[in-house]
């Protein structure tokens, strides 16, 4: 069973939560850019947490199954339809083999996950399903899909198929049932346009100007038509050092807001490289990255400050959100 | 801890997950024998919530998952780990003292269509082309850091005299294996990328190998000899790493 990829979409690849322990080797962590969305699309679809899901960004891919399929389709809202019907996110769908799920117009965010139960029969390379584009591995044949591609899927897990019991019998016509229940949006970060990003000081921020250490707090930045899953180039004030300061490179994460001599800033994502030697003045907190992989070029963002403390506890409190949530689908598929 | 201890290193934190070690301000082999030491000592020892770590020309940045790191909330994660690691530093300075550094030999042709740049390079620097390989060979190369590519060495110790600025016009492709020179730098190629480097001559061993169990053939901390060999040696290295 599988998918049959009628219309790649604008960049469609499978990512899982990263390739770790190989940054050391040059090779970067790549992932979903929205760990949030994609963990939960897994939930949803009864997976463990480190299977493969579909990455599909702003123009969605056309997509048909050649099997009776458990699917849950998370993150952005593209306008995505079951066979011409509006399918909802955030929750299991039971898909009938010939269906065909197709995108429109982006509504809100920039990227969307979507899961099947069971996962996608792919090899791990280097302990990961995830696409690295640059080096072309991992994922499908280490690239985006492609037209007539046919993404190899395995069965359902016995999980998935229990979250469905208590809905089989009749599709009411349709080729398709939903699940009647979704999680509580309270527990999804706070996905919004043009939003203010919290993070703490970058290890070199006191290098900065007075000047430049206020503006990052007060000013706003446009994401550049030049970002992309290595990193959104900022537009806006530029930013500089108090004097030229030649830094030995180190490593950098996802999240770093690193700024060249011209001044303009660049934060990191997914694939961004090991390291680097630009000053770096802000790191956005981990739970706030989900918000940011949402935002689409020419949208504007701005930043908070918080405290290590705050955005530790912060995570500390996302990880019991998702392990209740977790806890919440275990309890639908028991009864 | 003693007051000498403290002076050797100091931790930041990089983000609410990864806590970057940094030993002295400067890039010289004392400094990167520190990093060694505690880089390798890390990945032999890791503690609760450690995603893994990246050692650099004087850092060793330590990533981890505070949610683990904490005991799933019951610890502070940044004191926690912080806590772990200035113990581990003492540790692995004890135990790290006295290893040697692995040596790992690469074999480079230097002929003809290997070594485009070779002429320039000569050029340059006042010196034959022969002088410029038996410099470039002599020399005792450290891998200070694995990065901007997979399996791409940052290298130190190259003869002053050889350096040469990058190309005005970078090539858009550069054969995977080449080896060249830039500024006071020299690099090797694990893959094929555009770049501006000089290039001086070509290695038939494969730097990066997805499939291989170190998928990196060079290490931070090792040392580099390169070795000339002929353009028939090539071929037949060639042929035997890359399984024919």
């Amino acid at each position: 069973m599988g998918l049959e990829i009628i219309k790649p979409g604008l960049l469609t690849t499978l990512q899982d939560k990263g390739r770790y322990g190989h940054q050391k080797e040059g090779i970067i962590t790549s992932g979903a850019m929205d760990t949030f969305a994609s963990r939960v699309a897994n939930m949803l679809a009864g997976n463990p947490e480190h299977e493969a899901v579909l990455e599909i960004t702003l123009i969605g891919p056309t997509i048909r199954f050649t099997e009776d399929q458990l699917i849950a389709l998370t993150g952005a809202d593209l306008s995505a339809e079951l066979n011409g019907e509006k399918l909802r996110l955030w929750r299991p769908y039971f898909v009938k083999s010939g269906s065909i799920l197709s995108f429109g117009a982006p509504q809100s965010g920039c990227r969307a996950y979507m899961a099947v139960s069971g996962g996608f029969d792919i090899p791990q390379v280097m302990g990961s399903y995830a696409t690295y584009l640059q080096a072309g591995i991992g994922g499908y044949q280490g690239r985006a899909l492609q037209a007539s591609d046919f993404i190899p899927c395995n069965s359902p897990t016995a999980t998935g198929i229990a979250l469905f019991s208590q809905a089989t019998g009749t599709t009411d016509g349709h080729d398709y049932l939903a699940a009647t229940w979704t999680p509580d949006p309270q527990f999804y970060p706070n996905y919004k346009p043009n939003p203010t990003l919290r993070a703490i000081k970058g290890p070199e921020f006191e290098l900065f100007s007075d000047t430049s250490q206020e503006q990052i707090w007060v000013e706003r930045f446009q994401v550049s038509s030049q970002s992309d899953r290595m990193g959104y180039r900022l537009q806006g004030v530029s930013l500089y050092l108090n004097e030229a300061t030649e830094l030995i490179s180190t490593a950098v994460t996802f999240g770093t807001v690193q700024v060249p001599p011209e001044g303009k800033p660049i934060v990191l994502m997914a694939d961004h490289q090991t390291t680097g030697g630009y000053p770096r003045i802000l790191q956005v907190i981990s739970v706030d990255l989900p918000i940011l992989a949402q935002v689409a070029p020419g949208q504007t963002i701005a930043f908070e400050e918080v405290s290590l403390e705050e955005a530790q506890q912060l995570y500390i409190r996302q990880e019991q959100n998702l392990t209740q949530l977790a806890h919440a689908i275990h309890l639908k598929h028991s009864k | 801890m003693k007051q000498k201890d403290m002076q050797l290193f100091r931790l930041y934190p990089l983000g609410d997950s990864a806590i970057t070690v940094q030993f002295g301000d400067s890039i010289d082999e004392a400094t990167h024998t520190k990093v060694r030491a505690f880089s390798t000592y890390l990945d032999r020892h890791p503690f609760t919530g450690f995603r893994e770590q990246v050692p650099a020309f004087n850092t060793v940045t330590v990533y981890y998952d505070p949610w683990q790191a904490s005991e799933r909330g019951f610890y502070n994660p940044y004191t926690r780990v912080t806590d772990q690691l200035q113990h581990m530093l003492k540790v692995a300075r004890e135990n790290g003292k006295g290893t040697k550094p692995r040596v790992v030999e690469i074999p480079v042709c230097y002929n003809g269509s290997f070594g485009p740049d070779l002429e320039y390079v000569a050029r340059h620097t006042k010196l034959t082309p022969q002088e410029v390989i038996a410099s470039h060979v002599r020399g005792k190369y450290q891998v200070y850091m694995i990065g901007f590519a997979p399996g791409f060495p940052y290298l130190g110790g190259m003869a002053k005299k050889l350096a040469t600025p990058r190309k005005q016009n970078p090539r858009p492709r550069i054969p995977a294996g080449s080896v060249g020179i830039a500024g006071g730098q020299t690099g090797i190629y694990p893959i094929e990328t555009p770049g501006g480097w000089q290039l001086i001559g070509r290695t038939p061993l494969r730097l990066f190998d997805p499939d291989r169990e170190q998928p990196s053939l060079l290490q931070a901390g090792d040392q580099v000899k390169f070795v000339a060999i002929s353009e028939k040696e090539y071929w037949q290295r060639k042929e035997k790493s890359h399984g024919a």
